[in-house]
């Protein structure tokens, strides 16, 4: 009983030591001011890896969960007679809040993956210790780069996310089920406030792309260098950026759209 | 992979973002380089506002001419005080024109239309509309008639 409420409390001691330690990692990432010469093309190098690789995936995605609204919004407008709505709808669904929240999502499980994969390897075959050796600062040369790409690459992918999840349910909408292109585009424009809804979502995407990337490199750098604690540890990347990308959604939705 | 195509294809990215926020600026959200352009803002009393909004319409025979700037109590007379900024080219609303509440279809929006009077003089900047006429309350229109009122 006693050795139970003393794992319990273990445990407990353990999670502020993680959050502690992660903070910690931060601060040395960021307090290595990004040297502008050397710096640049390693961060080129990860916004390739990290932005472009992923734009396929993104791009894809988009598409078929616009044609998805615009089916949707149809079937349940028309009802109402009020198909003409489904810009205005497809366009704040998505520039709010699928735009944002599902780049984030499949960010975490195509690159931040990939991150804390590459990041664990490193570690487990000692390359991280080398780099210390020759005295390279990790930190600075493997990790900063990685963290400001996700950072950088998040919002440019929620955005053309957005992009062509709107010319997906125009797609649909009005191409295929004959909503009035004017409408569609009219109803869009009238309801859609540059300042409080894209801008709004951009910002969602910001602080995303920054837990997402900062949660992948910490898994990576702070993972048990052995072959399963790598996989745990690319497990825990994804599950912990879902979770924190689903939770600060909420938060971040109450103070933009919230109205109180 | 040589760094020139690295640099080339992350470049393409952030142009292909750029792109993207353009579009949803000027596309989606309607953003024009104009809508920067000068206001003056008039002043309006209702007795009862019904469902305006801030940021809503102010429109003159069906053309959008203005916005809702906000909305607030007088605690003098207990009437909504409704301050919208007009754009700035319709500078000869009639000084006797009148605010009314409309709504858009039977269950559309609400929004502010300016019925012309036929003063000489037109509305200056911070002046206050001559006659008002209140939102129509469907529920206190049935019963009144089921009250025979």
């Amino acid at each position: 009983m006693i050795d139970k409420i003393a794992s319990f409390g273990r445990s407990g001691i353990d999670l502020v030591i993680s959050i502690g330690r992660a903070g910690r990692f931060l601060g040395g990432v960021l307090s290595g001011v990004p040297r502008p010469v050397t710096g640049f093309p390693l961060l080129l190098k990860q916004l390739y890896s990290v932005g472009v690789l992923s734009l396929a995936i993104i791009v894809v995605s988009g598409l078929f969960i616009g044609m998805v609204l615009g089916l949707q919004g149809y079937t349940i407008l028309s009802d109402f007679g009020s198909e003409a709505a489904i810009g205005q709808m497809i366009a704040l669904t998505l520039v709010r809040e699928l735009g944002p929240v599902v780049t984030a999502l499949l960010f975490a499980g195509r690159a931040g993956s990939a991150l804390t994969a590459e990041i664990g390897l490193m570690k487990a075959t000692e390359q991280l210790s080398s780099m210390e050796m020759m005295g390279v600062d990790p930190l600075r040369r493997v990790i900063a780069p990685r963290l400001w790409a996700g950072f950088i690459a998040m919002p440019v992918l929620a955005i053309i996310f957005s992009m062509v999840g709107i010319w997906g349910g125009m797609l649909v909408g009005v191409e295929w089920l004959g909503v009035f292109e004017g409408s569609y585009w009219g109803n869009m424009q009238a309801s859609v406030d540059f300042r409080d809804d894209v801008i709004n979502g951009v910002i969602k995407s910001v602080v995303f792309g920054f837990v997402c990337a900062w949660i992948a490199v910490y898994q990576g750098y702070d993972c048990v260098p052995t072959s399963a604690g790598i996989s745990s540890a690319t497990t825990k990347t994804v599950v912990y950026s879902s979770l924190a990308v689903l939770g600060l959604d909420f938060v971040l939705t109450a103070v933009m759209f919230g109205n109180f | 992979m040589t760094q020139r195509t690295t640099d080339i294809a992350v470049g393409l990215f952030m142009l292909a973002g750029l792109a993207a926020l353009l579009f949803l600026a000027l596309q989606v959200s309607g953003l024009s380089p104009k809508s920067a352009k000068s206001t003056y803002t008039v002043y309006a009393d209702f007795n009862d506002t019904g469902g305006i909004t801030p940021r809503g319409r102010v429109s003159m025979a069906g053309v959008t001419v203005g916005s809702i700037d906000s909305i607030t109590l007088n605690k003098e007379t207990f009437q909504a005080r409704v301050a919208m900024s007009i754009h700035g080219e319709v500078d000869n609303i009639p000084a006797d024109s009148a605010a009314v509440i409309r709504t858009s279809g039977l269950l559309g929006e609400q929004y502010i239309d300016i019925s012309i009077g036929g003063d000489m003089d037109s509305l200056k900047p911070g002046d206050t509309f001559y006659a008002t006429q209140s939102a129509m309350n469907i529920e206190r229109l049935i019963s009144n008639f089921a009250s025979g009122k």
